[in-house]
């Protein structure tokens, strides 16, 4: 009888058609496909992405060259260079990320005791050239400007857990 | 002078337009072709399909056509030129010269041949030689292993498919395409022959190389098969070609057995719908058929393939055509 019905079910293709059945059915379900470039997924306030050097409401830079992140980079990615300003006040002369060696485990945010070197919600910064990734002060002080607003809300939202 | 424009010239012209006049739609029909199939394969896993080119991304087969002729094109090294280039060309020009016999509607035929069948038979068989030649002349391992294996398999199932036509044959007593449809005027073949129209269908399935039976490119094996070494504009025409054969053969399995032209039920509302409407929809029905297959079977192992073809389909299809001559003899059916 298994046999039987084991033919029969091959012959009269029953689970073919089952199966198209069920494709037919998934075709009239909503897409669940974000429409990415116009349209992004949401972004958990804790997300890792680009750094960014921020600063101060008075536009003076947070950083104040304690070289923790550069101390506490595991891939080694960061390196900075300091000394006095004529006001007397201690600051990087270079800060320099190089994010194709970035891991992005977010040492470096924690290690912050001002909250200067942050990871942003940016993850868009794809380059043509490799050169384009190792990012120099400027660079990382311009993405702080750029990302403020965000990235002020993220900490805000965090501050609670830290 | 007027003996040579009116004898020769005038119909030239004519016999020139009216070829324009199918192939122009077919192939603007094979550029939507592709699209469809992205947009159904696409709504069938949940995903959108391409939708930036364009209102709805229609335009998306003319960008990607644009796109295949400006890439390079790329000669293999010690591939035989002359040959590597006629492949793509006749894969092309076989896909679309079987269109002359295809009726439209009643009388809207190109060459209406009375060996129509047949004819449509040799130029499907013929599709083979494209492929054959384009494995063999890329001098590539990949390719030569895709056209054996296509040329294997469109020739197992082409034993069956003959087998299928046969029955049908029988029952009309004609192999012009156009008596076949006028007799199905009362049923459509599709349902006294309804085991003979789902092996028709599955073997133009491996006729045109298409999910599930893809193997002569199936690309988690093969890279592309066949035309792995080809790119461009030669790429461009064996993919035109391929998709040419699709609506050829689902032209085919409307004409042979879903009634062609012809309304579903002879009367007032849908005789109003002219019979070209009626074949476009059936072709258009089979089309979103295969692409509805391909997104849901995955791909038959080589064996498998052969197994149905050779122990499954030819013993069916002949049992079948013994049981159809049978019953049309023993009931006095047989056409005149």
């Amino acid at each position: 009888m298994a046999f039987l019905d084991r033919a029969a079910r091959s012959l009269f293709l029953t689970e073919l058609l089952g199966g198209m059945a069920l494709t037919l059915r998934y075709m009239f379900k909503p897409k669940v496909t974000l429409n990415y470039p116009y349209e992004k997924g949401p972004i958990s306030s804790r997300f890792r992405g680009e750094h960014v050097l921020r600063r101060y409401a008075s536009g003076e830079e947070r950083c104040i060259a304690c070289k923790l992140c550069e101390a506490v980079c595991p891939a080694l990615a960061i390196t900075i260079e300091a000394e006095p300003r004529d006001d007397g006040s201690r600051r990087t002369t270079r800060y320099d990320i190089d994010m194709t060696k970035c891991i992005y485990c977010g040492l470096c945010q924690e290690a912050c005791p001002v909250d200067a070197v942050v990871m942003g919600p940016n993850f868009e910064f794809s380059t043509e050239s490799r050169e384009e990734l190792f990012y120099n002060k400027q660079k990382l002080l311009a993405n702080g400007d750029r990302w403020e607003a965000e990235i002020a809300q993220n900490l805000a939202a965090e501050a609670p857990y830290r | 002078m007027a003996e040579f424009w009116s004898g020769f010239l005038l119909p030239l012209i004519i016999m020139v337009l009216q070829i324009l006049a199918i192939t122009v739609p077919l192939l603007v029909a094979v550029a939507f072709m592709t699209y469809a199939e992205r947009k159904i394969m696409g709504a069938m896993q949940m995903r959108q399909g391409p939708s930036i080119v364009g209102p709805f991304g229609l335009m998306q087969p003319f960008a990607d056509g644009l796109k295949l002729f400006a890439k390079e094109q790329i000669l293999p090294e010690g591939a035989n030129r002359v040959v590597f280039y006629v492949a793509p060309m006749l894969t092309f020009f076989l896909a679309l010269i079987a269109w002359a016999v295809i009726p439209f509607d009643y009388g809207v035929v190109l060459s209406n041949i009375n060996v129509g069948v047949l004819y449509l038979f040799a130029i499907s068989s013929l599709g083979v030689y494209g492929i054959v030649m384009a494995g063999w002349a890329s001098n590539s391992r990949y390719a030569f292993l895709g056209a054996l294996r296509s040329a294997a398999q469109m020739v197992s199932y082409e034993v069956s498919m003959g087998l299928i036509i046969i029955s049908v044959l029988l029952c009309v007593g004609s192999l012009n395409l156009t008596d076949i449809v006028r007799a199905q005027e009362k049923v459509w073949f599709c349902i006294p022959l309804l085991p003979m129209f789902v092996m028709f269908f599955i073997s133009a399935l491996a006729e045109t190389n298409r999910a599930p039976f893809d193997l002569p490119e199936g690309e988690s094996e093969l890279v592309a098969g066949f035309m792995v070494e080809y790119s461009s504009a030669p790429f461009a025409l064996f993919f035109l070609g391929e998709y040419a054969n699709m609506i050829l053969m689902s032209a085919m399995t409307s004409i042979l057995f879903l009634g062609g032209w012809l309304p579903p039920l002879p009367f007032a509302p849908f005789t109003w719908v002219p019979g070209i409407v009626w074949f476009a929809l059936k072709i258009a029905f089979c089309l979103f058929t295969y692409v509805w297959v391909r997104a849901t079977v995955p791909r038959y192992r080589y064996d498998q393939l052969m197994r149905l073809g050779w122990k499954v389909f030819l013993p069916l299809s002949l049992f079948w055509v013994v049981l159809t001559a049978g019953v049309l003899v023993t009931f006095g059916w047989l056409p005149k």
